[in-house]
């Protein structure tokens, strides 16, 4: 009884050790990355910022110049983010708003919407998903065989103006986008996703751009 | 090492005992991310270099692990190397990481690391062991590379499709013409399991025909010898 309290004592001592050690390697390597990783983390963000908006149009410091919103329900989100607002000479130029389309095929897909100042939708892009390789996955520009005309830029340069909210669907659905055949939910779950951000953004513009830096927008959100 | 053993270790992780087609461990990650040449190979590479080092240190510090609690300190050693791994490659070589990021947490769920280290690295030395990694996970590019390009070609008519994520210009292979419509159960799940029953089958064969030869060559060599 002894010898095997003993020696169980003895295991349980050993494997804290191992995990005491290798915790502590972790972590070790954890601090020595951190920056590293935070800086590329950066860099990517600001690859795929750039397209959907050209680094051109604006002048400002970008990443900064941001407003926080709470969970916003019109942009499918469950968790506050940010909206970024880009800016030359002071004047607005556009918004880059988080979104997500939560009726994807293969579970929620997350989208990085451009709308400019005068209300028209300058780039989206499909940040995460999980369609059907081969399938619904067209709606991520890299994984679009028609490189000539990518599906995700059709919605560049359409705004409220032209197509009226209730337009914001698929062709099937009576909207005014297209989609390939055979893999409806994915088109239709991005194209109502991108009309709400829109319809979100336009509502909201002025309070959005004028809230102070890393605060909420009086009234908006 | 002996030259003998290096070759005996690499004839194993090769072919004898190859982790994907006669151990059939690792399967989950294997089936799911074979899609394609470039995502097999991708994350057989990536097993590769964490199957070296897990063995590596496992064998190393093999004499301070109890028998009786192995399986959790072998499981510590190879989530927290993993943990590692993917940190580093994140911080230090970003442009690989971008490529094999996504693959290397899938490597903790990866039962063939494990066994690896139960079976040889507790056993052996560093060396030895380290190579043993690196050989059965050299097994399990091999067949990846060779199922994702299957499902790749079947699915699509492309081969290196992704390629470019590798390197910068280049370009996939459309093996068949454009207008081919694409054979969908090649890419999903079922496509995988149907896909490598066939290279199973196709490993199978030629190992039965080289044992047949063998025994035709046994029985010709008796009334020689008689």
């Amino acid at each position: 009884m002894n010898a095997a309290f003993a020696a169980t004592a003895r295991n349980a001592l050993i494997l804290f050790g191992f995990a005491l050690a290798f915790t502590a390697l972790m972590a070790i390597t954890w601090g020595a990355t951190r920056d590293t990783i935070r800086a590329s983390a950066e860099a990517e963000k600001m690859k795929l910022i750039d397209e959907v908006l050209p680094p051109r149009a604006y002048d400002n410091a970008l990443l900064s110049d941001w407003t926080g919103i709470g969970p916003e329900p019109a942009l499918g989100l469950d968790a506050p983010s940010r909206v970024l607002r880009a800016r030359r000479g002071g004047e607005p130029v556009a918004l880059l708003l988080e979104a997500q389309a939560n009726d994807g095929y293969g579970g929620p897909i997350r989208l990085l919407v451009a709308v400019g100042a005068d209300g028209s939708v300058l780039g989206v892009r499909v940040t995460q998903h999980r369609e059907t390789p081969g399938l619904g996955d067209y709606i991520d520009l890299h994984k679009d065989r028609n490189k000539a005309h990518p599906w995700i830029r059709r919605f560049e340069g359409r705004g409220l103006a032209q197509i009226p909210p209730e337009r914001w669907r698929v062709k099937k659905d009576g909207g005014n986008f297209d989609y390939v055949a055979g893999a409806t939910i994915s088109a239709r779950a991005v194209t109502g996703a991108v009309g709400r951000a829109l319809a979100f953004a336009s509502a909201h513009r002025d309070a959005l751009f004028s809230a102070p830096g890393g605060a909420r927008p009086a009234g908006g959100g | 090492m002996e030259r003998t053993e290096i070759f005996e270790i690499a004839r194993n992780g090769l072919w004898k005992q190859n982790p994907a087609l006669t151990q059939l461990l690792g399967l989950c990650p294997t089936l799911a991310i074979s899609t394609s040449v470039v995502n097999g190979a991708s994350l057989g590479l990536a097993t590769v270099l964490v199957m070296a080092l897990a063995s590596a240190l496992t064998a190393a510090l093999r004499n301070l692990i109890p028998y009786e609690i192995r399986i959790p300190v072998f499981i510590l050693i190879i989530a927290s190397l993993v943990t590692m791994v993917d940190l580093a490659f994140n911080a230090w070589f970003h442009s690989l990481y971008l490529v094999l990021g996504i693959f290397i947490p899938l490597i903790v769920v990866n039962c063939i690391v494990l066994a690896r280290v139960e079976v040889f690295a507790a056993k052996n030395g560093v060396l030895s062991s380290a190579w043993d990694g690196i050989t059965m996970g050299a097994g399990l590019v091999v067949v990846l590379a060779l199922l994702g390009g299957l499902r790749e070609l079947l699915g699509a008519g492309t081969l290196f499709g992704g390629i470019d994520m590798v390197f910068e210009g280049a370009r996939p292979l459309h093996v068949l013409p454009e207008a081919y419509p694409g054979f969908l159960v090649a890419i999903l799940p079922p496509g995988a399991f149907l896909l490598l029953g066939f290279l199973i089958a196709g490993r199978n064969w030629l190992e039965e025909r080289a044992a047949r030869r063998a025994r035709g060559a046994a029985h010709e060599a008796r009334p020689a010898a008689a």
